[in-house]
């Protein structure tokens, strides 16, 4: 088979699985876009801004596991999409760019819509390619999808300079199916010395606790963190891209940790002796202050990634690989253990933390005539039957999400965590419903977020995407303004949203339907009234309480015991 | 403290600004970076020096390994190594100066390698130090210009570092 360059891009992409192509065109892909035009094996989602491809690829890749495929032109097409190659960048998210590049002749000409791709996007992908030669494309892709799925997923870009994508030349064509590549080998598998001294100090610990992270869902191993726990009987706390790898509704578990985590979460990190970190980072927004954390424990940490391990905190048992292989040796290890868990010790150690527990942290009024946010989550909880994709912008509602919506299952949690991309969220939200059309996709979002990438309404309406926004709507920038009230005496510089649109006619005016949700006792009616319009983009605006601060919270610089768990309190 | 790290990567276009962009990304110290291409066309040898704690060491080989690009690494410093810097310097070498500069240069087991009627170019070749030393040795108000290649290592012993 004889093809061009642009027609072995499409032809590759087919072999490789791909079923929907998040893109736009621009004067360097024209060729590959007429390829794509003569083909409909790969189906093409035309957004309206190249940063909302790269978040639906995003979403779509989170919620399936499958990497998510974009296709932008060069120059402003490429910078366009960086903002969402970085927060799949920080978040280990498979994604493989495809960006137009001006012809080879013409390189470093400052030609019209040039720029060093390769350049720009190097500090915030797992690899990227600059193909000089037609002949190097299928091999070159073959690398990108193997670099971009293995080992610690992550955004691969692939820059295609329009000569080589040209229709007059055709070379035969030949996929590999299996790739090898000399400097490149993820790490296979897991030391089963190291899991079996993990497991002598996990078995004899008296305080132990799971936190777990994004690694558990991406690696795909939620069933085997499940088992291992609930054969041990451990608590269990999460970042926030761990929320689902673990039933969040199980007993065993305490919610999240962190500068917004629960109170038995955090103090439970303080207090323990053995910690068992799995698929987790040590991020700053989990740690705190770092010489304050987890002060008693000896800390064993499961990561794909060497470089993961004792990046911020100094582990005792490292144990490099894929975590379900890991977790299934440590399940196994476990059962065939002569030594078992003291039950008195461990008896004692769930008092304590049901203690904790008791002071319900998490606790809000709602007795007013506003909407409280925490409460807005909690309906859709209800309504969805906890059952729903949610995605979320970045801030307050975020928070409040992932405290109040509680997941049972992975992937159904979908946010930028690392990077904290305002934007994020309804383009996420399509890649979502594209990859699950039959599913009650929620967007969680906020009215200053979801203005940064607001034009997406546009092709969620072109591919009938039924998408449910849920709008909390406050008029700040809450979490900026939450920091300013508390570090910069309330002076709420610039964090005022003034001026919003009036998104119930915006959502009409983009062929959606909008609704303007104010009376607490209005809200579940109206929601379930949302959700019951099945085909229809359903914009709900609810305004709710301009003031409400999220809660725990650990100040930048504390400890995990020094949390304010309300306006009025001190620390506890 | 200070560390040789050795590494051998593809020899391909923006490989070096993969392992230059990761130390300014993080903030690691670099203080010589010198590369060429090996018996292998397609393998570059990278020289590196760098310092830090030893933390801060693991991150740098850790981040480094984790390079696409990046086939196989050694730090030198853990082992017995041997470590060679070469330094073209251009002194003024007047009538009163030339003898005394010609003594240093055969102190130092250097070469001179251009004469003209006011000037020597030097070359010498050793472990940094000694070229420190030599720096050191001259009189500052001699020294024209200098060029340093910044030092290149190789572990003793029979065993190499190869794929």
């Amino acid at each position: 088979m004889e093809l061009s360059g642009a027609e072995i891009v499409v032809q590759c992409l087919k072999d490789e699985g791909v079923e929907h192509l998040f893109g736009y065109p621009g004067g360097s892909v024209l060729h590959i876009y007429d390829a794509i035009y003569r083909q409909d094996a790969v189906k093409h989602i035309l957004v309206r801004h190249e940063q909302g491809a790269t978040h639906a690829a995003d979403g779509y890749a989170r919620s399936t596991g499958k990497p998510g495929v974009v296709l932008v032109t060069s120059g402003p097409g490429a910078t366009n999409a960086v903002t969402g190659i970085a927060t799949a960048y920080m978040d280990s998210i498979p994604l493989v760019v495809l960006t137009g590049q001006v012809p080879t002749p013409v390189i470093g000409s400052d030609a019209f819509q040039e720029v060093d791709t390769v350049g720009i996007t190097r500090p915030c992908v797992k690899h990227n390619f600059l193909i000089k030669d037609v002949k190097d494309i299928a091999l070159t892709l073959k690398k990108a999808f193997y670099i971009a799925t293995t080992g610690r997923p992550g955004p691969v870009v692939v820059d295609i300079p329009k000569d080589v994508t040209d229709p007059g030349i055709k070379i035969p064509y030949d996929y590999p199916k299996k790739i090898t590549m000399r400097s490149y080998n993820p790490q296979a598998k897991g030391h089963l010395g190291q899991v079996k001294k993990a497991v002598n100090k996990m078995l004899s610990a008296k305080k132990p606790v799971f936190y777990t992270g994004g690694g558990v869902v991406l690696g795909n191993a939620s069933k085997e963190l499940t088992e291992l726990v609930d054969e041990l009987d451990y608590p269990i706390t999460s970042t926030l891209m761990g929320l689902g790898a673990y039933p969040g509704s199980d007993r065993h578990f305490l919610g999240m940790l962190g500068m917004h985590g629960t109170y038995e979460a955090n103090m439970s990190m303080h207090e323990t002796d053995v910690l068992i970190a799995v698929g987790a980072r040590f991020d700053d927004r989990v740690t705190g202050h770092i010489q304050q954390f987890c002060p008693n424990a000896e800390i064993i940490h499961v990561d794909i990634d060497p470089a993961s391990i004792s990046k911020t905190v100094r582990v005792d048992v490292p144990i490099v690989g894929p975590v379900k292989q890991v977790l299934r040796d440590m399940l196994r290890v476990v059962k065939e253990h002569k030594k078992k868990p003291d039950k008195d010790v461990l008896a004692k150690w769930w008092v304590q933390i049901e203690k904790w527990r008791g002071m319900h942290c998490l606790k809000y009024d709602q007795n007013s005539d506003r909407i409280k946010p925490q409460f807005a989550v909690e309906t859709l909880y209800k309504v969805t039957k906890g059952d729903a994709f949610v995605a979320s912008d970045v801030g307050q509602h975020q928070m409040f999400a992932a405290q109040f919506y509680v997941f049972d299952k992975p992937r159904r949690w979908i946010n930028s965590g690392g990077l904290g991309t305002m934007g994020f969220g309804l383009p996420a939200s399509m890649g979502i419903q594209l990859a699950h059309p039959k599913a009650e996709v929620a967007l969680i979002t906020g009215e200053s977020s979801i203005q940064m990438c607001i034009q997406e309404l546009a092709t969620c309406q072109q591919y009938n995407l039924p998408i449910k926004i849920l709008l909390l709507n406050n008029g700040y920038m809450g979490m900026v303004r939450q920091w300013q009230e508390f570090f910069y005496d309330s002076r709420y510089a610039q964090s005022t949203m003034d001026v919003t649109p009036d998104f119930v006619k915006l959502a009409e005016s983009y062929g959606h339907v909008g609704m303007r949700i104010t009376d607490p006792a209005k809200l579940e009616g109206a929601m379930k009234e949302a959700f019951a319009m099945k085909d229809r983009l359903v914009f709900m605006d609810v305004v709710v309480d301009p003031e409400e601060n999220v809660f725990p919270m650990i100040a930048a610089g504390k400890g995990h015991h020094e949390m304010y768990l309300s306006p009025e309190s001190e620390l506890v | 403290m200070r560390h040789i790290i050795s590494i051998l990567m593809e020899n391909e276009s923006g490989a070096l600004s993969r392992v230059s962009g990761l130390f300014t990304a993080r903030g690691y110290n670099i203080e010589s970076l010198t590369v060429a291409p090996t018996q292998d066309p397609s393998l570059s040898r990278l020289t590196l020096v760098t310092s830090g704690s030893e933390e801060i060491i693991e991150q740098i080989t850790k981040q480094l390994n984790k390079l696409i690009d990046v086939v196989k690494l050694a730090d030198l410093s853990e082992g017995i190594h041997i470590e060679r810097e070469m330094m073209m310097i251009k002194l003024r070498a007047e009538r009163t100066q030339r003898e005394e500069i010609k003594r240093l240069v055969e102190i130092f087991r250097g070469k001179i390698i251009d004469v003209t009627d006011t000037s020597y170019i030097v070359e010498l070749t050793g472990a940094s130090c000694k070229l420190d030393a030599f720096v050191e040795a001259v009189n500052a108000d001699l020294i024209v210009e200098m060029v340093r290649t910044g030092p290149s290592g190789i572990a003793r012993g029979s065993k190499g570092l190869g794929i």
